[in-house]
Protein backbone atom coordinates (compact mmCIF):
# COMPACT_ATOMS: atom_id res chain seq x y z
CA UNK A 1 0.00 0.00 0.00
CA UNK A 2 1.31 3.44 -0.89
CA UNK A 3 2.26 5.58 2.11
CA UNK A 4 -0.33 8.23 1.29
CA UNK A 5 -3.13 5.67 1.01
CA UNK A 6 -2.09 3.97 4.25
CA UNK A 7 -1.87 7.34 6.00
CA UNK A 8 -5.32 8.39 4.79
CA UNK A 9 -6.85 5.05 5.77
CA UNK A 10 -5.21 5.24 9.21
CA UNK A 11 -6.47 8.79 9.57
CA UNK A 12 -10.02 7.74 8.71
CA UNK A 13 -9.84 5.08 11.44
CA UNK A 14 -8.55 7.62 13.98
CA UNK A 15 -11.38 9.97 13.03
CA UNK A 16 -13.90 7.14 13.35
CA UNK A 17 -12.58 6.29 16.81
CA UNK A 18 -13.01 9.92 17.89
CA UNK A 19 -16.60 9.81 16.65
CA UNK A 20 -17.33 6.69 18.68
CA UNK A 21 -15.98 8.36 21.84
CA UNK A 22 -18.05 11.47 21.13
CA UNK A 23 -21.22 9.55 20.30
CA UNK A 24 -20.86 7.13 23.20
CA UNK A 25 -19.18 9.06 25.99
CA UNK A 26 -19.87 12.61 24.81
CA UNK A 27 -16.19 13.45 25.23
CA UNK A 28 -13.23 14.56 23.17
CA UNK A 29 -10.88 11.73 22.21
CA UNK A 30 -7.75 13.43 23.46
CA UNK A 31 -5.18 10.92 24.60
CA UNK A 32 -3.23 13.32 26.85
CA UNK A 33 -6.42 14.19 28.72
CA UNK A 34 -7.59 10.59 28.86
CA UNK A 35 -4.28 9.61 30.50
CA UNK A 36 -3.75 12.73 32.65
CA UNK A 37 -7.13 12.48 34.34
CA UNK A 38 -6.26 9.02 35.59
CA UNK A 39 -3.64 10.63 37.82
CA UNK A 40 -4.61 11.76 41.32
CA UNK A 41 -7.07 13.27 41.89
CA UNK A 42 -8.53 10.56 39.66
CA UNK A 43 -11.51 11.64 37.55
CA UNK A 44 -14.81 10.03 38.51
CA UNK A 45 -15.23 8.76 34.93
CA UNK A 46 -12.06 6.67 35.04
CA UNK A 47 -13.49 3.41 33.67
CA UNK A 48 -13.84 4.41 30.01
CA UNK A 49 -10.37 5.96 30.10
CA UNK A 50 -8.77 2.72 31.31
CA UNK A 51 -10.71 0.65 28.79
CA UNK A 52 -9.76 2.96 25.90
CA UNK A 53 -6.06 2.82 26.86
CA UNK A 54 -6.27 -0.97 27.20
CA UNK A 55 -7.64 -1.19 23.65
CA UNK A 56 -4.80 0.99 22.33
CA UNK A 57 -2.09 -1.06 24.08
CA UNK A 58 -3.55 -4.49 23.34
CA UNK A 59 -4.08 -3.95 19.61
CA UNK A 60 -0.39 -4.12 18.57
CA UNK A 61 0.11 -7.09 20.91
CA UNK A 62 -2.78 -9.04 19.40
CA UNK A 63 -1.67 -7.98 15.93
CA UNK A 64 1.76 -9.47 16.59
CA UNK A 65 0.84 -12.70 18.31
CA UNK A 66 -2.42 -13.56 16.54
CA UNK A 67 -1.84 -12.15 13.06
CA UNK A 68 1.96 -11.81 12.85
CA UNK A 69 1.61 -8.12 11.99
CA UNK A 70 4.66 -6.18 13.12
CA UNK A 71 4.60 -2.49 12.22
CA UNK A 72 7.98 -0.78 12.02
CA UNK A 73 8.79 1.06 15.24
CA UNK A 74 12.17 2.80 15.18
CA UNK A 75 13.06 4.66 18.37
CA UNK A 76 16.62 5.94 18.07
CA UNK A 77 17.13 8.42 20.96
CA UNK A 78 19.02 7.27 24.06
CA UNK A 79 17.34 6.82 27.44
CA UNK A 80 18.10 10.37 28.60
CA UNK A 81 16.51 11.92 25.54
CA UNK A 82 13.52 9.55 25.82
CA UNK A 83 12.99 10.59 29.43
CA UNK A 84 13.41 14.30 28.70
CA UNK A 85 11.11 14.10 25.67
CA UNK A 86 8.47 12.17 27.58
CA UNK A 87 8.51 14.60 30.49
CA UNK A 88 8.23 17.66 28.23
CA UNK A 89 5.41 16.06 26.22
CA UNK A 90 3.49 15.14 29.36
CA UNK A 91 4.00 18.53 30.97
CA UNK A 92 3.27 20.50 27.80
CA UNK A 93 0.12 18.62 26.82
CA UNK A 94 -1.44 19.10 30.25
CA UNK A 95 -0.49 22.79 30.45
CA UNK A 96 -1.72 23.28 26.86
CA UNK A 97 -4.90 21.21 27.39
CA UNK A 98 -4.32 18.71 24.62
CA UNK A 99 -2.12 16.95 22.10
CA UNK A 100 -2.26 15.75 18.49
CA UNK A 101 -5.51 13.86 19.01
CA UNK A 102 -7.42 16.30 21.23
CA UNK A 103 -6.35 19.56 19.60
CA UNK A 104 -5.10 18.32 16.22
CA UNK A 105 -7.89 15.93 15.27
CA UNK A 106 -10.93 16.65 17.44
CA UNK A 107 -10.41 20.36 18.04
CA UNK A 108 -9.76 21.28 14.43
CA UNK A 109 -12.77 19.21 13.33
CA UNK A 110 -14.89 21.21 15.80
CA UNK A 111 -13.31 24.43 14.50
CA UNK A 112 -12.16 25.27 18.01
CA UNK A 113 -10.02 28.40 17.80
CA UNK A 114 -7.89 27.31 20.78
CA UNK A 115 -7.17 23.99 19.10
CA UNK A 116 -6.31 25.56 15.76
CA UNK A 117 -3.85 27.91 17.50
CA UNK A 118 -2.39 25.11 19.65
CA UNK A 119 -1.96 22.80 16.65
CA UNK A 120 -0.22 25.44 14.53
CA UNK A 121 2.11 26.21 17.46
CA UNK A 122 3.01 22.63 18.38
CA UNK A 123 3.53 21.67 14.73
CA UNK A 124 5.82 24.68 14.22
CA UNK A 125 7.61 23.98 17.48
CA UNK A 126 8.13 20.32 16.52
CA UNK A 127 9.43 21.23 13.05
CA UNK A 128 11.92 23.70 14.56
CA UNK A 129 12.86 21.15 17.22
CA UNK A 130 13.68 18.50 14.60
CA UNK A 131 15.63 21.00 12.49
CA UNK A 132 17.69 22.19 15.47
CA UNK A 133 18.43 18.66 16.64
CA UNK A 134 19.74 17.84 13.16
CA UNK A 135 22.00 20.88 13.21
CA UNK A 136 23.28 20.16 16.72
CA UNK A 137 23.90 16.48 16.01
CA UNK A 138 25.56 17.42 12.72
CA UNK A 139 23.12 15.34 10.66
CA UNK B 1 -22.05 -2.45 26.10
CA UNK B 2 -20.68 0.98 26.93
CA UNK B 3 -17.21 -0.19 27.85
CA UNK B 4 -17.14 -2.64 24.95
CA UNK B 5 -17.85 0.23 22.57
CA UNK B 6 -15.08 2.33 24.13
CA UNK B 7 -12.72 -0.66 23.92
CA UNK B 8 -13.58 -0.94 20.22
CA UNK B 9 -12.75 2.75 19.78
CA UNK B 10 -9.36 2.10 21.40
CA UNK B 11 -8.72 -0.79 18.98
CA UNK B 12 -9.73 1.29 15.96
CA UNK B 13 -7.56 4.21 17.12
CA UNK B 14 -4.57 1.93 17.64
CA UNK B 15 -5.11 0.20 14.28
CA UNK B 16 -5.21 3.65 12.69
CA UNK B 17 -1.87 4.54 14.27
CA UNK B 18 -0.35 1.25 13.07
CA UNK B 19 -1.68 1.41 9.51
CA UNK B 20 -0.83 5.07 9.01
CA UNK B 21 2.75 4.76 10.28
CA UNK B 22 2.14 7.20 13.16
CA UNK B 23 3.31 4.44 15.50
CA UNK B 24 6.83 4.75 14.08
CA UNK B 25 8.65 7.71 15.71
CA UNK B 26 11.29 7.76 12.97
CA UNK B 27 8.55 8.24 10.36
CA UNK B 28 7.03 11.03 12.44
CA UNK B 29 10.40 12.76 12.61
CA UNK B 30 10.63 12.37 8.81
CA UNK B 31 7.28 14.15 8.58
CA UNK B 32 8.45 16.96 10.86
CA UNK B 33 11.75 17.31 8.98
CA UNK B 34 10.36 19.69 6.35
CA UNK B 35 13.76 21.33 5.76
CA UNK B 36 15.44 17.97 5.21
CA UNK B 37 14.33 14.74 3.55
CA UNK B 38 10.64 15.50 4.08
CA UNK B 39 8.12 12.64 4.17
CA UNK B 40 4.77 14.43 3.81
CA UNK B 41 2.62 11.27 4.03
CA UNK B 42 1.56 11.73 7.65
CA UNK B 43 -0.24 14.97 6.74
CA UNK B 44 -2.85 12.62 5.28
CA UNK B 45 -3.40 11.08 8.70
CA UNK B 46 -4.55 14.36 10.14
CA UNK B 47 -6.38 15.18 6.91
CA UNK B 48 -8.33 11.92 6.92
CA UNK B 49 -9.03 12.04 10.65
CA UNK B 50 -10.20 15.66 10.65
CA UNK B 51 -12.37 15.15 7.57
CA UNK B 52 -14.17 12.07 8.93
CA UNK B 53 -14.54 13.70 12.31
CA UNK B 54 -15.78 17.05 10.98
CA UNK B 55 -18.47 15.36 8.87
CA UNK B 56 -19.46 12.86 11.56
CA UNK B 57 -19.71 15.44 14.34
CA UNK B 58 -22.57 17.16 12.51
CA UNK B 59 -24.62 13.99 12.76
CA UNK B 60 -23.54 12.98 16.27
CA UNK B 61 -24.30 16.38 17.81
CA UNK B 62 -27.83 16.33 16.41
CA UNK B 63 -28.63 13.95 19.22
CA UNK B 64 -29.62 15.48 22.52
CA UNK B 65 -27.14 13.37 24.47
CA UNK B 66 -24.46 10.73 23.93
CA UNK B 67 -25.44 7.06 23.99
CA UNK B 68 -24.03 6.23 27.42
CA UNK B 69 -23.98 9.56 29.25
CA UNK B 70 -26.48 12.25 30.15
CA UNK B 71 -24.81 15.07 28.24
CA UNK B 72 -22.05 15.99 25.82
CA UNK B 73 -19.15 17.56 27.69
CA UNK B 74 -17.09 19.45 25.15
CA UNK B 75 -14.62 22.26 25.79
CA UNK B 76 -16.19 25.70 25.52
CA UNK B 77 -13.23 28.01 26.08
CA UNK B 78 -12.25 30.33 23.24
CA UNK B 79 -9.54 32.44 24.89
CA UNK B 80 -5.90 32.07 23.88
CA UNK B 81 -3.91 32.23 27.11
CA UNK B 82 -0.24 31.91 27.87
CA UNK B 83 -0.67 28.34 29.14
CA UNK B 84 -2.12 27.15 25.85
CA UNK B 85 0.74 28.71 23.91
CA UNK B 86 3.52 27.67 26.31
CA UNK B 87 2.09 24.15 26.59
CA UNK B 88 1.94 23.77 22.81
CA UNK B 89 5.52 25.05 22.39
CA UNK B 90 6.81 22.59 25.00
CA UNK B 91 4.80 19.69 23.61
CA UNK B 92 6.23 20.42 20.15
CA UNK B 93 9.80 20.38 21.47
CA UNK B 94 9.29 16.99 23.11
CA UNK B 95 7.47 15.60 20.08
CA UNK B 96 10.32 16.65 17.81
CA UNK B 97 12.92 15.29 20.21
CA UNK B 98 11.61 11.71 20.16
CA UNK B 99 8.87 11.56 17.51
CA UNK B 100 6.24 10.38 19.98
CA UNK B 101 3.06 12.16 21.01
CA UNK B 102 0.78 10.70 23.71
CA UNK B 103 -1.45 8.51 21.47
CA UNK B 104 1.32 6.66 19.63
CA UNK B 105 3.36 6.50 22.86
CA UNK B 106 0.59 4.45 24.46
CA UNK B 107 0.32 2.23 21.38
CA UNK B 108 4.10 1.68 21.35
CA UNK B 109 3.73 0.34 24.90
CA UNK B 110 2.12 -2.63 23.18
CA UNK B 111 4.33 -2.72 20.08
CA UNK B 112 7.78 -2.15 21.61
CA UNK B 113 7.35 -1.90 25.39
CA UNK B 114 11.04 -1.95 26.33
CA UNK B 115 11.61 1.24 24.34
CA UNK B 116 8.36 3.00 25.13
CA UNK B 117 8.38 2.47 28.86
CA UNK B 118 10.93 5.18 29.66
CA UNK B 119 9.11 7.72 27.51
CA UNK B 120 5.65 6.93 28.89
CA UNK B 121 6.85 6.83 32.50
CA UNK B 122 8.48 10.24 32.04
CA UNK B 123 5.35 11.51 30.27
CA UNK B 124 3.21 10.53 33.25
CA UNK B 125 5.63 12.26 35.63
CA UNK B 126 5.47 15.38 33.42
CA UNK B 127 1.67 15.25 33.41
CA UNK B 128 1.60 14.94 37.15
CA UNK B 129 4.10 17.76 37.54
CA UNK B 130 1.87 20.02 35.48
CA UNK B 131 -0.78 19.60 38.16
CA UNK B 132 1.27 21.85 40.39
CA UNK B 133 1.17 24.63 37.82
CA UNK B 134 -2.43 25.45 38.61
CA UNK B 135 -4.25 24.55 35.43
CA UNK B 136 -6.88 21.88 34.82
CA UNK B 137 -5.90 18.78 32.86
CA UNK B 138 -7.43 18.55 29.37
CA UNK B 139 -10.70 16.64 29.04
Amino acid sequence: MHDFVAATLGGVLIGASALIILAGQGKIMGVSGIVARLLPPIASDWAWRIVFIAGVILTPIVARFAFDINPTVEITPNVLILAAGGAIVGFGTVIGNGCTSGHGVCGIARLSWRSVVATVIFMASAVISVALIKIISGG
Amino acid sequence: MKLFTIFLAGIIFSAGLMISGMINPQKVIGFLDIFGDWDPSLAFVMGGAVLVNAIGIRFVLRRKKPLFETKFSLPTRTDIDVRLVAGAVLFGIGWGLVGLCPGPAIAVLGAAPQKALVFVAAMIVGMYGARFIKTPAPE
